[in-house]
């Protein structure tokens, strides 16, 4: 099991680099875990984390491509809306990126 | 996890063997052929032995101190328990036919991916515990000792197999080889030796009641979405309805279709097609699988998960079951629901309430692929379609491992794409039908950690993608099956850029003609339909798009 050392604390993390509990994520690990990216969060980032950290509260998972889309084109602005500005923020992919940094599981199955 | 090499170096492949025998050449376990090990907790969901914290890096597994004694004793029962096991340990004469039909050996030159030679793995084992020449003869007769390392040299090599079954149709005894993995697997599976991405999603499954762990909510919420974005291009509200009793029809898709693109695009699809024709028929929350990543596990897993169908089905009240576009479901349906979970003797054969057709070869599952459904509509002349609005695609069909040589669906989706494209062109024929080659991807393996294996199995398809590409300038590659949905489109990326890949259903419903919808001017995708005049800008920032698309998956699999 692999550790993500912050702040004195330990975090279990996946293979790659994916918390092993959603729940014991908090900002300052979101900000590490970018940092050690070359990555530095601005507030167009922390909508996306937000908004994944709420959905996946409600429903246990991550959201489809196309609700993170549509959702963060109501807060941010519908030209922001889409893929191609989601993965400007998030050069790895919203999907993976976006989301370990947000403290959730990635998604498995036929996808 | 490894770099994955460029396209261009990954195809020198050597196919020169090791110097060494094959019982004396040890495995090697190569970054990006592997994938990660099962999480404790996954196996604990679901009662599995031996749930721990381990990795295939790892030199210690982690197994009971009498894992030998399991995996023997494991090994007799199922020889007793299957005829056809003992069958095809016993009569393979090494003939070679399988040797060159297997895309792992052909992407990889490692010869242990012949399936003989895979199926040896296994066979020596047999040999030197289960036979007298082998207990007798040892080495001479083929025989080996279960040690340490044979046992990892099975699970590197088994899951490099996607159970295809392409060897099979070479093999003069017909031994299915999918079926040695199968059981190779099961002993695997003994000692809690699975994969996470396996399962992963057979615990979700379990749960939840699909291989992603989509609640209910979930289900719905992301179906509301596609509803949304149906109404928005076709000017029409769909309302389907969920856990509905008394439906005449009960629905079940691959959840990667309820998730993940272009797989939604299929689903929308199927809701688009199903509200034409007014069909009365629900979806359930909670049979909301179609596929079952516990038969890459066990037996009696796959029958597990498989059993909420039948459940399901009679608890609605329903009649019969559509299953939608997936691959190793029809497999499943045809060659092992019966015996699992039935008789279904609650259900009725399935008729299609529009053409009055019943499915014979239904009669005693009860439930039928939606290409199948489908095909007969067109046939019957009950749909409206308009093909012109897939002019803009030159679609090619790759026949998927299962469907294809799991009691063959072979002309029903050909006939469907047919009717809804103008341009229609096959591969090479030795690469379809019964023929067909994988994605590469099949039977649990379409993780990102062995990313360079998927490439090299799915190099026979994406070179005979390849070819009609460069014959007819192809560039839509349809399917009926989740995993491909799934695991095609990044091999399109890295072997045949500009390729795309497709559900059957997202190719009907572009074409079809519903009643008291506005005039469409894009199709499923949001992509301007042929003919619609589109503004520089609006082009400008489409290609934007598209061209990102096939950058980030690069990058996401690099």
């Amino acid at each position: 099991m692999s550790m993500l050392e912050f702040e004195g604390k330990s975090y279990e993390v996946d293979e790659e680099g994916y918390l092993q509990d959603w729940q014991v994520w908090n900002e300052g690990l979101a900000a590490e875990m970018a940092k050690q990216d070359g990555l530095t969060l601005t507030n167009p980032h922390w909508e996306v984390i937000r908004f994944l950290r709420s959905y996946f509260e409600k429903y246990q998972i991550a959201p489809m491509v196309k609700i993170l889309t549509k959702e963060i084109g109501k807060v941010l602005g519908s030209e922001k809306g889409n893929t191609k500005y989601l993965y400007e923020l998030y050069p790895a992919g919203p999907a993976k990126q976006a989301c370990r940094y947000a403290g959730l599981p990635k998604p498995t199955g036929c996808v | 996890m490894s770099k994955t090499p460029k396209a261009d170096e990954l195809s020198k492949i050597d196919y020169m063997p090791p110097k060494s025998g094959w019982m004396d050449t040890p495995v090697e376990f190569k970054q990006g052929f592997w994938c990660y090990g099962s999480k404790a907790k996954s196996l604990e969901t679901v009662g599995f032995p031996n749930p721990r914290q381990w990795s295939p890096a790892d030199e210690d597994w982690k197994l009971p101190e009498n894992w030998q004694e399991i995996v023997l004793k494991g090994f007799k029962e199922r020889l007793d328990k299957y005829r056809s096991f003992k069958v095809f340990m016993d009569i393979c004469v090494r003939c070679g036919a399988c040797a060159d039909k297997c895309h792992f050996f052909i992407g990889s030159g490692d010869p242990k991916n012949m399936p003989v030679l895979r199926a040896e793995l296994l066979r020596s084992v047999y040999r030197g515990n289960f036979t007298k020449a082998g207990k007798i003869l040892g080495k001479l007769a083929g025989a080996r000792e279960l040690t340490y390392p044979v046992l990892k040299e099975w699970w590197y090599y088994f899951f490099q197999c996607t159970e295809c079954r392409r060897c099979s149709v070479f093999c003069p005894y017909g031994i299915d080889t999918a079926e040695i993995t199968m059981m190779a697997r099961e002993l695997l599976n003994l000692l809690g030796l699975n994969t996470d991405w396996i399962s992963g999603p057979a615990a979700n499954c379990y749960m939840k009641g699909n291989h992603l762990g989509l609640e209910p909510h979930a289900i719905t919420g992301n179906i509301e979405y596609m509803l949304d974005d149906i109404e928005s291009i076709t000017g029409i509200r769909i309302k389907p309805t969920f856990n509905r009793k008394g439906a005449e029809i009960l629905f079940v898709v691959p959840s990667g279709d309820l998730f993940a693109d272009p797989g939604t695009y299929t689903t929308m699809g199927e809701l688009m097609l199903f509200h034409e024709l007014g069909l009365d028929y629900t979806w359930s929350t909670y049979a909301s699988e179609g596929g079952n990543f516990g038969f890459f596990t066990s037996n009696e897993m796959a029958k597990r998960l498989n059993s909420k169908i039948y459940a399901e089905a009679k608890r609605l009240g329903v009649k019969w079951i559509i299953g939608g576009e997936c691959g190793h479901m029809w497999r499943v349906l045809h060659q092992y629901m019966d015996t699992w979970n039935g008789p279904a003797d609650f259900l009725e054969a399935p008729k299609s309430p529009i053409t009055g057709t019943v499915f014979e070869n239904a009669k005693s599952t009860k439930m039928v692929h939606i290409a199948e459904f489908t095909a007969d509509l067109i046939r019957h002349g009950k749909l409206k379609l308009d093909p012109r609005r897939n002019d803009h695609l030159k679609v090619t069909f790759h026949d998927s491992c299962n469907t294809s040589r799991g009691m063959g669906i072979l002309e029903e989706p050909r006939y469907i794409i047919k009717n809804v494209c103008s341009h229609f062109y096959e591969m090479d024929e030795n690469t379809i039908r019964e023929k067909t080659f994988c994605c590469g991807s099949g039977s649990g393996l379409n993780a990102s950690e062995n990313i360079e294996l998927r490439m090299r199995g799915g190099l026979p398809r994406a070179n005979a993608v390849k070819d009609v590409v460069e014959k007819y300038g192809v560039n839509m590659l349809a399917n009926i099956c989740a995993i491909d949905r799934a695991a095609l489109p990044p091999l399109m990326d890295y072997w045949v850029p500009g390729v795309g890949v497709t559900g059957v259903h997202e190719l009907v419903a572009n074409a079809l003609v519903m009643k008291g919808e506005k005039e469409r001017t894009t199709n499923l995708r949001g992509e301007p339909l042929p003919g619609v005049v589109e503004t520089r800008e609006e082009r400008r920032k489409r290609e934007d798009r598209r061209k990102e698309v096939g950058r980030r998956r690069k990058r996401e699999e690099g």
